[in-house]
């Protein structure tokens, strides 16, 4: 790597002396994995008594520029000061004694354990060598006061809801007198009471002067809370903002950027015109929701239709899919399909009705890694004719071989372990299994992330297909471009809400999309 | 993927070459060979150990003491490699084993005519549907309640011993009944009945698996749950029925063995039979972790269990060393098997045919740090 260069203009160190001087300055960072470019040159700082979020869609390298402060990845360039020294932590404790505490997204505490015990852990007051109880009961009750918590110190931490959880892990940061908080998507399984609660504790301890990190994909909340933001797109800083004189519509529209590196030569732009008006929908959702996932929602998808799914992640687009597939139990609302009133309790019951769905995590939900090509695409099928009656050897051979050619699946070794094969083609696999099982609706959660360009063209492709011969497809994806061209109608879903449907024709572009998932719906 | 490998390839994947290292790098091949080394030491022991004689119609000589005294391990095992490949494991297989053997004697003491053929046969009835009746239980434990698989088979670990206590009321029940004695010590064409029973079940067993879905389903189940239920196969279901036959197969063995001594020991009868059939399973090359499993692995590895507890009296191993000789044959096998072993013991016969190394690099891993004072 070349020595670091002068730096940026305008880099927050000749900002002069009536500025607060930053607690954290990140400057130039890279890092480089196999074949990706996570960080590319970012700069990034942080001050102190200030809210500052970093946005980006996903992939976009924000919890890379974490770990990066955080000492968990080593940076191939760049240079991070805190308090003005430069600072290179070997790992989280390094980062931790330092002064930077993170609170994570999944609560990392000893649910078994007292509150007092969570807060304290590892920092118990201690007389002759044995931890002091009641000392460490004491010190643990002051922290919980100075973030005005009302909660029993000798309390089971498990008896506490999730927020009071998310909570205690805050103020645990706070017992090594932290000096920046990180707070990582610390809202993704709260209700709007405890949202409240948790960024009354937020603006406490900014008050204090503590510096915070704080990651968030629900923009209301971001708006709400934060005073500053960086926006990342893929591994590059797009810039820095003060929240106040940012729209939400700019704010989306850098986060996803508008230069669309489309495929000019593959692009399909599905017919817009399907006659809606006539027959029943192939499946129709009223008020269809579920607790903690997604509220009630109405949504109708029509044989040969393709609805898209607009929203940003968390946004409730991959709760519907699964609603509607049987992956998850609906608690309120009634589902139709084919007009008959259906209530969907397993994926098997969902295949049996003919719906198919592609979960957006492709490793966890659908690979079974260590089969071959060939038992991955006849899985659904023999599934649903029960182990006893096993697909012929000839019937196997000939779906097998159709789908690789039609998919083009690359090797074309029926035998080779699915986890060898590349992403795009381990997608492709999975779009064999459930079409071998022809569905009449294909819920596709994200079919096109993590692939290769060529790969995405032809699922893309197939999807255009697929409803050109009168499937019913629900299709969802965090490249609204892709979203766009690809839908008849589009539900924008917010902040777990659908907050709009609207009918694609030609004049409806990215920004349009944009814009209501700016607005909410209600301009 | 690579279909006809070229020499240079070959050598670079190390463990031999051309189709010798084809066969070494068979997953059965370590197994076999322990197998083979373990008679040829025997042999080597005393000379005619592997010979085979005819006596009254029946064969005699080790190799048949091998083939019949394994019969019940290889029931129990056959259960247990169902059950690991779906990620579980079966504690309870000895308690089955000592209550269907308890079930079955206490019924046969009882009945008025104890020599019938009829009395035996609902024994055996009675005895199997009570294994069937207890791996359902595991299964329910497992598949409807989400309990741990070896918490939930411990609770019948436990419980399964006191259980046949109470059916033998605390004795060891002995009985005389020629039709039950068949099971577990006669002999038919010449082969013990216990061997064809057992390696019946077996082989029925093998040949559903593999000609039904029913394996392809199990190893599914056990890669990934998740995916599965998502791909609409009845997880559950699956689970659920692995316990039942490892109960099944496990009141079998207990049948087997109860009948081999006319006896059932409440608190002897299989014991430790689950860490046997645990063991041969994993020297077999099936994964503790589920997913892809081998029944012909586990036949060797019950082979060779049976084979190493003959070796210990035939080559005059004392008694007080027995555990530690057969704890190292296992060691050596399972280390064999590994493959962090296998990986450095073919980069290490790789090295050596190489030139010398290159040094590493004494530069500074990183000469962009200017140090920056502010």
């Amino acid at each position: 790597m070349t020595p670091p260069d002068a730096g940026p203009a305008g880099s927050p160190r000749d900002a002069g002396p009536e500025a607060a001087r930053p607690v954290v300055e990140m400057t130039g960072i890279s890092i480089e994995f196999p074949g990706v470019k996570a960080l590319d040159g970012v700069d990034f700082r942080l001050m102190p008594g200030e809210v500052h979020a970093l946005m980006g869609e996903n992939g976009a390298g924000k919890s890379t520029l974490i770990k990066a402060l955080t000492g968990v990845y080593g940076i191939d360039a760049g240079e991070i000061l805190v308090h003005g020294e430069p600072h290179r932590f070997a790992g989280p404790s390094e980062a931790q004694a330092a002064g930077i505490a993170t609170v994570y997204q999944e609560v990392n505490l000893c649910e078994n354990l007292t509150v007092a015990e969570n807060i304290m852990l590892g920092n118990e007051p201690r007389r002759l060598g044995a931890i002091d109880w009641p000392a460490t009961r004491r010190r643990a009750a002051e922290h919980l006061a100075t973030m005005g918590l009302d909660i029993d110190p000798a309390s089971s931490l498990g008896s506490h809801s999730i927020a009071v959880q998310q909570l205690v892990a805050i103020s645990r940061a706070m017992v090594v007198d932290a000096k920046v908080l990180i707070l990582d998507e610390p809202t993704s399984s709260l209700d709007a009471g405890e949202v409240a609660r948790l960024f009354a504790v937020v603006r406490r301890l900014r008050d204090q002067g503590v510096a915070i990190l704080f990651v968030s994909h629900f923009l209301e909340q971001v708006f709400e809370l934060s005073d500053r933001m960086t926006v990342l797109r893929n591994g590059v800083r797009v810039g820095e903002y003060r929240t106040a004189e940012l729209t939400r519509t700019e704010l989306v529209s850098r986060m996803i950027g508008r230069s669309m590196e489309v495929l000019e030569d593959l692009e399909v732009r599905t017919e817009h015109a399907v006659d809606t008006a006539q027959g029943a929908p192939f499946v129709q959702a009223v008020g269809l929701g579920r607790r903690g996932s997604v509220q009630a929602f109405d949504l109708d998808v029509h044989e040969g239709e393709v609805v898209g799914l607009a929203g940003l992640l968390g946004s409730g687009r991959t709760e519907v899919a699964r609603l509607l597939s049987g992956a998850d139990r609906a608690d309120t609302g009634t589902l139709r399909v084919k007009g008959a009133l259906t209530r969907l309790r397993t994926p098997r019951a969902a295949i049996s009705r003919r719906i198919a769905f592609s979960s957006e995590d492709r490793k966890a939900e659908g690979v079974v890694g260590d089969l071959t090509v060939r038992e991955n695409i006849v899985l659904g099928l023999q599934a649903e004719r029960g182990w006893l009656r096993r697909l012929p050897a000839r019937q196997v051979d000939e779906i097998v071989q159709r789908y690789i050619d039609a998919l083009n699946i690359r090797p074309a070794n029926p035998d080779a372990l699915l986890r060898n094969l590349s992403g795009g083609n381990q997608q492709k696999v999975l779009l064999a299994r459930w079409l071998a099982t022809a569905p009449e609706l294909f819920v596709l959660d994200e079919p096109t992330r993590g692939i290769d360009v060529g790969a995405k063209a032809e699922i893309q492709r197939l999807v255009s297909d697929l409803a050109g011969r009168g499937m019913a497809v629900l299709f969802i994806s965090a490249e609204l471009e892709e979203v766009v061209r690809l839908s008849h109608r589009i539900a924008v879903m917010r902040d777990r809400e659908k907050v709009a449907e609207l009918t694609n024709t030609d004049s409806v572009g990215v920004d349009d999309v944009v814009e209501l998932i700016a607005s909410g719906g209600d301009r | 993927m690579p279909t006809s490998p070229t020499p240079s390839a070959a050598a670079q994947t190390g463990g031999g070459t051309g189709r010798l290292g084809a066969v070494m790098r068979h997953y059965l091949f370590w197994p076999v060979f322990a197998l083979v080394a373990l008679l040829a030491v025997n042999t080597a022991v005393r000379p005619g150990f592997l010979s085979v004689s005819i006596l009254n119609g029946h064969l005699f000589g080790s190799p048949i003491d091998i083939l019949r005294n394994c019969a019940p391990l290889m029931l129990v095992a056959l259960g247990m490699s169902l059950v690991i490949a779906t990620r579980g494991i079966d504690l309870s297989v000895g308690a089955v084993v000592a209550i269907s053997g308890a079930v079955a004697l206490t019924y046969i003491a009882g009945a008025p005519d104890p020599a019938s053929t009829t009395t035996v046969l609902l024994a055996i009835g009675l005895a199997l549907a009570l294994g069937l009746a207890l791996g359902v239980w595991n299964g329910f434990l497992v598949s409807v309640l989400g309990i741990q698989p070896i918490i939930a088979t411990l609770i019948l670990m436990t419980a399964g011993r006191g259980v046949a206590m109470l059916i033998t009321k605390g004795q060891i029940t002995t009985v005389t009944s020629a039709p039950f004695k068949t099971l577990g010590a006669g002999f038919w064409l010449g082969l013990p009945v216990a061997t064809l029973v057992a390696f019946g079940v077996f082989a029925l067993v093998a040949l559903l698996v593999r000609r039904t879905a029913l394996g392809m389903l199990v190893e599914s189940v056990g890669i990934n749950p998740a995916a599965s239920r998502l791909a609409g196969v009845r997880a559950r279901t699956i689970v659920w029925t692995v316990f039942a036959l490892s109960g099944l197969f496990s009141a079998l063995a207990g049948l087997i063995l109860s009948s081999n001594v006319m006896a059932a020991d409440a608190n002897n009868a299989g014991l430790f039979i689950e860490l046997d059939a645990i063991l041969a399973v994993v020297i077999g090359g099936t994964s503790l972790a589920g997913g892809k499993f081998s029944l012909s692995g586990t036949f060797v590895g019950v082979l060779i269990i049976a084979t190493l507890s003959l070796t210990v009296t035939n080559v005059g191993i004392s008694p007080l060393v027995t555990p530690l000789f057969k704890a190292l044959v296992v060691a050596a096998v399972t280390l064999l098997q590994s493959p962090v072993m296998r990986r450095k013991l073919s980069a290490r016969t790789r090295r050596r045919g190489r030139t010398a190394p290159v040094a590493p690099s004494d530069k500074p891993a990183d000469v962009s740090t200017d140090k920056v004072v502010a």
